[in-house]
């Protein structure tokens, strides 16, 4: 059974990345997908991919602290390159609109120029938006998240959710743990070695006692907030709101040009693609 | 906004369910890229009890977090038929009675005529769609993966949220279940 307790948190730091406000690194990290989610030009996607690895290295975050995920991404990148190969080996040739064959595994597996730039591109935008993601997730103060999703205009009692949910985490996941111990005591087997049907009836085990408490939770935790008048007022203040500085000014900017530029780069000439075989 | 405190506890808290079963309780079921995931069924049932706002936003914040945490990036395109199946299950709640523990066979099927719809609309239609339009793989491969991913879900939500619906129903007082004597 999977009991793997290796997830991704924010490790707090002082550098400039880390100085900046939660909104702020919101902001940078929606516009970041947003431009690499539209754009399929090679250019702009390497350009983002670069600038995102100096942002990397000017948060002081060590490689080793994010191995896991970066292993795990690359895992997965890598088998969705194969199925797309496996399931449309002329899905570049389509795109592109040329074909420059290599050579071919048999008459249906050919391998082109375009095919493997296509490929390449794929991963390559997937893999663009990690170095932004990663950043975003270990260097934003959890507890100042949700005050920056209320800054840029999410409903407080939304983002009061959203709070709730990274405060939960580590309970729920403690709870996780104590349950699915007793029921291994008890004999629950989750293991390949048990049959299917004693596995699923296993799941039901462990899920039940962990919803039922959870939803205990629920009830005594939301006539607290009722208790002390949540949400009676249309406007809430934050504990840990930090106001705007000048380099949060800079950055909002600076990003917003970039992403300006690099969509009207990615949509110029009609197409997502940069196609290196048009003839000129 | 009218949202009540408890729909906002329900999101919070159930966002964090959502995100340790995904995690953890789930297993393979011998199809690659498959598993029998308890995660999408207590989506489902959350999405019955507490409405569709509750279940698009569990949907939501639960995947979000999972894909961050685990990938360090996130698959919008999945991202957004979590919410969608969220919310269309929770379309249900005023049609399926779990509080009053008037629990019977009809509110069951309710149930998984919404969620059977939900799955397919979601998984097999909306989750390709959104594929090609923002990743632009190719068709056969992301319909493929969509349907798979949502017969698995679909099945699961089947048997285990039905298990939830009606463990949970059994735990609510009936109306009218005082008798005098």
């Amino acid at each position: 059974m999977a009991t793997s307790t290796k997830i991704l948190s924010y490790i707090p730091r002082e550098t400039p990345v880390h100085r900046l406000c939660g909104a702020t690194k919101l902001i940078v990290f929606l516009v970041w997908t947003i431009v690499c989610m539209l754009s399929y030009n090679t250019f702009v996607l390497l350009g983002a991919l670069v600038f995102g690895i100096i942002v990397f290295r000017l948060a002081k975050i060590k490689v080793s602290e994010v191995r896991f995920v970066l292993i795990t991404i690359l895992v997965f990148l890598t088998l969705n390159t194969i199925a797309i190969y496996i399931f449309s080996p002329e899905e570049g040739v389509k795109i592109y609109g040329t074909r420059h064959e290599l050579f071919r595994f048999s008459s249906r597996y050919t391998v082109t120029q375009e095919q493997l730039f296509y490929l390449f591109n794929v991963m390559l935008k997937y893999f663009t938006v990690v170095p932004i993601a990663l950043l975003f997730i270990v260097t934003t103060d959890p507890s100042e998240f949700a005050s920056s999703l209320n800054r840029i205009g999410v409903p407080y009692k939304i983002s009061y959710a959203v709070a709730i949910t990274l405060r939960y985490l580590a309970d729920v996941q403690s709870d996780y743990v104590e349950i699915s111990q007793a029921q291994q005591a008890r004999g629950v087997d989750l293991s390949r070695k048990a049959p299917l049907k004693k596995r699923i009836s296993g799941l039901i085990g462990i899920a039940v006692p962990l919803i039922f408490s959870s939803l205990d939770h629920i009830d005594l935790v939301s006539n607290a907030m009722d208790l002390r008048g949540f949400g009676k007022n249309n406007k809430r203040t934050w504990y840990s709101e930090r106001p705007f500085s000048r380099a949060d000014y800079i950055v909002i900017a600076v990003t917003i040009i970039a992403g300006a530029m690099a969509l009207y780069v990615t949509f110029r000439n009609g197409s997502r693609f940069y196609n290196p075989f048009l003839p000129k | 906004m009218k949202i009540n405190t408890r729909t906002i506890v329900a999101i919070g808290i159930g966002s964090a369910v959502f995100y340790v079963l995904n995690r953890f309780v789930s297993i393979p079921s011998g199809i690659p890229n498959t598993s029998i995931n308890t995660a999408y069924a207590f989506l489902a049932f959350m999405s019955t009890v507490f409405g569709p706002l509750a279940g698009a936003l569990i949907g939501f914040i639960g995947h979000t977090l999972t894909d961050a945490t685990m990938y360090g990036s996130v698959w919008w395109s999945w991202v957004v038929v979590s919410a969608f199946v969220g919310c269309a299950v929770g379309l249900c709640q005023n049609k399926v009675n779990v509080e009053d523990g008037d629990f019977n066979s009809k509110d069951l099927l309710f149930f998984n005529l919404y969620q059977i719809a939900a799955n397919i609309i979601g998984w097999g239609v909306l989750a390709p769609v959104l594929d090609i339009l923002i990743y632009k793989e190719p068709a056969d491969k992301v319909f493929l993966q969509g349907l798979t991913a949502g017969a698995a879900n679909l099945i699961t939500v089947a048997i285990l949220g039905s298990v939830f619906l009606t463990l949970y129903a059994k735990t609510r007082t009936s109306a009218g279940s005082l008798s005098k004597e």
